[in-house]
């Protein structure tokens, strides 16, 4: 029961630590926070598939895309309001995850990351050939007009942090609650042994579904949010480097742990910002960091202080 | 009308790429009883497992469970009829703690009841006494205490068939006069297939006896009748 209240008590520390870093950073770092807190439900969206059911993705660009457009096009061209925007961007990444989840989950391992990516490559290339409503790889802009929520102005740095905060914590707690439900468990059981989960009673095809499920749209909650606090939507986004950064992120801080995105979503953002201060080879600095991680901490930032210090860490 | 038999097999056969593993298998078991079967290796028993449980689809034949056709049945739509399988080669879920492993075949069954599943994962594992380890991780316990943990699994699910392949093997003697124990203790309420090569576990356990040999029923009998069975000696033996 000590355990409970433990993570009770980080999880509550940590969306605690967000509200405060807004009053004690500067505007620029409030500015890096929120979009680093929309990044890390991406990368939150990733882990429940990567880390938590073992099922390695390449192609989650095309859920963050899917909920991207999903809201920008209804935005932009249907000239939709935010709310029902976003239930449109939900309802269409649920959609693609369901489809791909259909497809692409008949295959297993380096079949699966295949398969995937070859998706994610079909949705890059249908926002290319689309190209009078998605504008391609030059985008378009959600005018800062629309952008309002309940009279709030959502380009206000203020009321920005605080919208990525409210997605962030919701998804957050979403993902803390479902990791400690039977579904939960089971899902780490088909990362461990699937044929051993079945064996147990379990209907893992459906498991992994719900899961792939989930991950889409926690991914698509990403890119809409996005795009709706940073006015965006261009096709970069659905391009294969946004299918390997999650799992970067995922990689770096600490694969199947419910604070891992958080941790690796910040510490890759800033690794850009500060080397990018001093050097324009920052990518060279980025990539030594991650073989120095991967060497020494392999199960990542929050990996390794469960291992280390808090093996109840959830 | 109410079967008295709670498992039944009629001609399974299977065939591996020409080899054939299993010829006509007609079986009966009835409720509640503790049955070995036994056989020389290779006789094609975990074979015949198997496609009780839904691991190896049979070539033909069909398999009743409960009243029930379940020859086409998912693996995980068996084993939610009841059936509970522990596995020959020890598969338990390596990096989790003896607990979890237990108490994922548990709430299976009963879901968040956390007082009740927790309640559940304790005795199953207090009943192949291994209750004191159960937050150690899974993959660090000794070899012996892993097949015991693999029992507990099944346990925990409170099968109305249990199906243990070999459970005894790499168990040391005081462990395994605590399996016979644990075996006479479920005698009765739950109906128990036993794949065993210990002799002694199975003279003492078991009520009822199969011998298999190269995939075909060689004998059926009580333990006294099987001891006399000149083809059963031969088949364990040589003959000439």
């Amino acid at each position: 029961m000590r355990q409970n209240s433990n993570v009770v008590a980080l999880h509550a520390g940590i969306l605690a630590s967000l509200l405060i870093l807004f009053f004690i950073t500067s505007a620029y770092h409030n500015g890096n926070l929120a979009r680093i807190m929309v990044l890390a439900v991406f990368a939150m969206g990733y882990n429940f598939l990567f880390g938590y059911t073992g099922l390695l993705s390449l192609g989650h660009a095309l859920f963050f895309s899917a909920g991207m457009y999903g809201l920008g096009i209804s935005m932009h061209h249907l000239e939709l309001s935010v709310l029902p925007a976003f239930a449109v961007a939900l309802l269409f990444t649920a959609m693609v995850s369901a489809a791909i989840g259909f497809l692409a989950l008949r295959t297993t391992g380096v079949a699966f990351m295949i398969v995937t990516l070859m998706f994610a490559q079909a949705g890059y290339l249908t926002i290319l050939l689309f190209g009078k409503y998605t504008r391609g790889d030059e985008g378009f802009v959600i005018q800062q007009a629309e952008r309002t929520l309940f009279g709030l102005d959502l380009t206000d740095p203020s009321i920005r942090y605080f919208a990525a905060f409210a997605l962030f914590a919701a998804s957050y707690l979403f993902i803390a609650w479902a990791v400690r439900t039977s579904f939960g468990r089971c899902l780490v059981a088909i990362r461990e042994n699937e044929a051993r989960a079945r064996m147990l009673g379990y209907d893992t095809a459906r498991h992994k579904f719900l899961a792939l499920l989930a991950s889409g749209v926690l991914s698509g909650v990403s890119g809409a949010g996005y795009a709706l606090l940073f006015g965006y939507a261009g096709a970069t986004f659905a391009s294969v480097q946004y299918s390997i950064l999650p799992l970067l992120w995922v990689l770096l801080g600490g694969s199947g742990t419910t604070l891992g995105p958080l941790i690796g979503t910040a510490f890759a953002f800033y690794l850009v910002d500060i080397s990018s201060e001093f050097t324009s080879a920052y990518l060279l600095v980025v990539g030594a960091a991650i073989v120095f991680l991967t060497l020494f901490f392999p199960q990542g930032l929050a990996g390794e202080i469960r291992r280390r210090i808090a093996p109840w860490l959830p | 009308m109410a079967t008295l038999s709670l498992l039944t097999t009629r001609r399974v056969c299977k065939n591996f790429g020409g080899l054939d593993a299993l010829t006509d298998v007609d079986f009966e078991l009835p409720r509640g009883q503790v049955r070995a079967l036994i056989g020389p290796n290779g006789a094609g028993k975990s074979t015949f497992v198997g496609t009780i449980c839904g691991r190896i689809p049979p070539t033909s034949g069909e398999i009743v469970f409960d009243g029930q056709d379940i020859t086409h049945l998912a693996t995980h739509r068996r084993i939610c009829l009841g059936i509970a399988y522990t596995f020959q080669i020890t598969s338990v879920f390596s990096r989790l703690t003896a607990y979890e492993n237990v108490a994922l075949g548990v709430r299976r069954i009963h879901g968040s009841r956390w007082q009740k599943v927790h309640s559940l994962v304790m005795e199953a594992l207090d009943r192949v006494r291994i209750a004191d380890l159960a937050e150690q991780i899974a993959g660090d316990l000794s070899y012996g205490h892993q097949r015991l943990l693999e029992i507990a699994m099944g346990l925990g699910q409170s099968p109305e068939l249990f199906i243990l392949d070999e459970p005894t093997q790499g168990l040391a003697e005081g462990e395994i006069e605590g399996f016979k124990d644990l075996i006479r203790s479920l005698s009765g309420q739950t109906t128990i297939l036993l794949i065993e090569h210990n002799m002694n576990v199975v003279m003492e356990t078991a009520e009822f006896i199969t011998v298999l040999n190269a995939g075909r029923i060689l004998a059926e009998g009580t333990v006294d009748e099987m001891r006399h069975n000149q083809d059963v000696q031969a088949a364990y033996l040589g003959r000439d």
